[in-house]
């Protein structure tokens, strides 16, 4: 028997893994041996669970005795989109729970797309000595009430953040529910509640706590408060205000002006609701300064936004409305060269016109004048191939792309062609391109460029192209680092879904809504893959009251070692082998 | 007054010829509906309907599903198909609801009066909120601005002189005023939407008056 594995004690190979942070290298090390499996498992501090569905809270806790942080995502990414019914899943306390038993030295909980209740923040509040991170992302599910109990219990709290969660704001009061002794707090942001929370308490909250780097506030947060909280906090580094407007007062904007003057560490700005115009220049003394600026929320006109972004020559992240128009971006491109993401969100979503001068040109100036461009979201009402081929040449080096041309399956403006080739011409030039949402008119063509070329594509999302099973074909068979796939309103079937079974057990998870699978395919599907759940959701009724050929409404497929979940409401199910032998 | 109107409504249908849509011709569902009439109805009019028949679908190699394949993606096109133009596709565009709700909430809020300004000519239609303007002059500068071009002075005799451009509005009633007639507040509360009318016509109105 080889001795290299024990010519170590386990206590310095422990010692060389805490420096290994990285999931997937802590993964590979525990695949070397038995031993190196049995040290990591014990000294592994953090977890990210991509799909809480895929392991079950008894599994982790098992596996991993000695957490100190735990990450859980929960319904697919379409939720965001209301394709999701209420109720589909993604419950947080039974993790909670069985959180609270095996790990009383728990620091950090991280959740995203999950419905967490004001009882599983209640035992988070009371069951963790040492919490110190709460991050709740796009959750649902809970109140203020819970938030108190967060406020008045978790004594070592450094961070909580409720980031575009849905929140039944019942009362401002809960924040004066951390006591006077707290003073950990490094980052709050609350930009998600409807209600005015209790200004004082807010403000003296602020300035007791010296370490606050990040605050987001909410839109009730009245503009002319926050020079006072400005002030209470200086070493501030990230700011979300409120409400930006305020009655046109002289004080008002000298006090504003000079309270941003002071934040001389601030270096991001987001929030700025119900833009006052005349109000933006109090930010412009900081502005040389900020690395971040979300405006997506500042409903001004393209002057406003040229002056202000023009002064921002360290941006790299930029999230604005489309309001900042071609004109807008072409001088972003001047002056930001250090760019590394931008954003642009339409500011009328559902007009049949468009109602600013933003076209795909903003986005091909973007990409000539910005070298860092990394990663773009791009909502627009008109595209062409050539554009896509400047952008893919000019930015060989983008890793997320989305673009969503808005009028569903419109092709290129200038020929009436399809825009595969303009996609295609993406994936070719951007090798390291991860990230990819399509729209327009598109074929199976641009579905057999992205198997081509796409190959360390790890997120692809559809929605109204192809033409056949081959487009899906295409992507299951080409795309080796494919983990998330999510289609609607797309011609794919059984066929391509059926060939490529085990490409499913690879991912993490694949979502069709809309598409032709039929039921019968499912069925299939999750008779012969035992480690793959394969759910269909239909809310008109039980899928087996149709002709096994009627296409299901929503599938939902994701690999797991938990088996079926038992938590299905009544219009989920499950293709597992039992079911398929019952209903059939 | 009675021929300037029906002469605008000629204008309204070439403006609508000369705006930019997408699709190819002939696929728009409401092109005989005068702009001022057309309600805002969401993207989908045209949506779940497929282009008219494009020339690589005739010439694609054989595909490998089979029939049934494309028969069902057949069936469920023409299910899915919905008729009524007003219905918006659910989750599209892919928007989060509370940003979608924050737009809806601040133009509520502001109480802004944004109206429509078309300009012959121009391909895009722009909006304004008059409630940010002071008067007639800040009103007509930043038109100026937006448009790129000069309007000249008013006069309550001779309307617009020394350009090629009148501004005009659609009041309450329906009619087509020249901008500047009537105070500004009253102009404000009145005013559904405004088109800046180029050349001769512009001028006739102005000496009609």
């Amino acid at each position: 028997m080889k001795k290299a594995a024990y010519s170590f004690p386990e206590e310095v190979l422990e010692h060389v893994f805490s420096f290994i942070i990285s999931d997937k290298d802590r993964s590979s090390i525990s695949l070397v041996c038995k031993s190196w499996y049995e040290i990591e498992r014990w000294c592994r501090r953090k977890v990210f669970v991509g799909n809480c569905y895929a392991v079950s809270p008894p599994i982790l806790i098992k596996r991993f005795p000695e957490l100190r942080s735990v990450t859980l995502k929960g319904k697919p990414h379409f939720a965001d989109f209301n394709l999701v019914p209420e109720g589909w899943g993604g419950f947080a306390c039974p993790w909670i729970r069985a959180m609270a038993g095996a790990y009383p030295w728990l620091e950090e909980i991280r959740l995203k797309r999950m419905v967490v209740s004001d009882e599983s923040l209640e035992i988070i509040a009371k069951s963790f000595r040492n919490f110190k991170v709460l991050v709740l992302s796009s959750c649902e599910g809970f109140t203020t009430e819970g938030l108190a109990a967060i406020a008045a219990n978790c004594r070592n709290l450094r961070e909580l953040d409720l980031r575009e969660s849905e929140v039944e704001d019942l009362s401002g009061r809960w924040l004066s529910d951390f006591p006077d002794s707290y003073t950990s707090l490094e980052s709050l942001n609350i930009s998600c509640l409807g209600n005015e929370v209790n200004l004082l308490a807010l403000e003296r909250l602020v300035s007791r706590c010296p370490n606050l780097k990040t605050l987001r506030l909410n839109r009730a947060v009245p503009l002319d408060r926050l020079p006072n909280l400005l002030r209470g906090a200086p070493q501030l580094a990230e700011l979300g205000t409120g409400a930006y407007t305020s009655e046109m007062r002289p004080d008002v904007f000298s006090n504003l002006a000079e309270a941003f003057a002071g934040c001389k560490q601030l270096k991001t700005l987001s929030g700025f609701w119900d833009v006052l115009p005349s109000y933006l220049p109090a930010v412009y003394p900081i502005c040389s300064q900020l690395i971040s600026l979300n405006l997506s929320y500042a409903t001004v006109q393209s002057p406003e936004l040229i002056k202000l972004v023009s002064l921002c020559e360290k941006l790299q992240k930029l999230w604005v409305l489309d309001y900042i128009e071609d004109d807008g971006l072409e001088v972003l491109a001047a002056s930001c060269k250090d760019l590394r993401e931008l954003r642009v969100f339409p500011s009328d979503p559902f007009g049949l016109e468009p109602n600013v001068a933003l076209t795909e040109q903003g986005l091909v100036s973007v990409s000539e004048g910005c070298p860092k461009l990394q990663s773009v979201l791009y909502f627009c009402r008109q595209m062409s191939n050539a554009a896509l081929n400047t952008i893919a040449r000019n930015r060989p080096n983008l890793t997320r792309f989305r673009l969503c041309i808005i009028e569903p399956r419109s092709p290129d403006y200038l020929t009436l062609q399809p825009l595969d080739d303009g996609f295609g011409a993406i994936v070719e030039h951007c090798k390291d391109l991860r990230r990819l949402s399509l729209s327009g008119l598109l074929t199976d063509r641009v579905f057999e460029y992205i198997g081509t070329y796409g190959k360390k594509l790890e997120m692809l999302s559809v929605a109204f192209a192809g033409d056949s099973d081959l487009g899906l074909h295409h992507v299951l068979s080409g795309c080796d680092n494919l983990r998330k796939l999510e289609i609607r309103d797309c011609p794919f079937g059984d066929k391509a879904l059926l060939a490529n079974a085990a490409k499913l057990e690879t991912m993490r998870s694949l979502w069709m809504s809309s598409c032709s699978v039929s039921f019968g395919a499912c069925k299939v599907l999750g008779q012969k893959m035992p480690r793959l759940n394969v759910e269909v959701m239909d809310e008109s009724g039980p899928p087996d009251s149709r002709p096994e050929s009627s296409p299901v409404e929503k599938l939902y497929v994701y690999r797991t070692v938990a088996g079926p979940r038992l938590d299905m409401p009544g219009f989920v199910w499950t293709m597992d082998d039992d079911s398929a032998l019952r209903i059939s | 007054m009675a021929t300037s109107a029906s002469a605008y409504e000629n204008d309204i249908k070439n403006l609508k010829a000369t705006e930019l849509t997408l699709g190819l011709p002939g696929t728009h569902l409401q092109e005989n509906i005068p702009i001022i009439d057309q309600e805002k109805s969401s993207a989908s009019s045209s949506s779940n309907k497929r282009p008219l028949q494009l020339p690589h679908e005739e010439t694609s190699p054989a595909q490998d599903c089979g029939s049934k394949c494309s028969n069902i993606a057949k069936n469920t096109d023409d299910d899915a198909a919905p008729p009524p133009s007003k219905a918006k596709i659910v989750g599209w565009p892919p928007i989060r609801s509370y940003r979608k709700n924050s737009l809806q909430e601040q133009s509520e809020a502001a109480g802004g009066i944004y109206v429509k300004v078309s300009m012959d000519g121009a391909p895009y239609l722009r909006k304004i909120d008059l409630k940010i303007y002071g008067g007639y002059p800040q009103l007509l500068k930043s038109l100026e601005n937006m448009f790129k071009l000069t309007i000249g002075e008013y006069s309550e005799k001779e309307g617009y002189k020394g350009s090629d451009y009148a501004p005009t509005y659609e009041d309450k009633d329906g009619d087509w005023m020249l901008v500047g007639d009537v105070p500004w507040d009253m102009f404000v509360t009145s005013c559904k939407r405004l088109r800046i009318m180029k050349g001769s016509e512009a001028r006739g109105l102005g000496c009609a008056v």
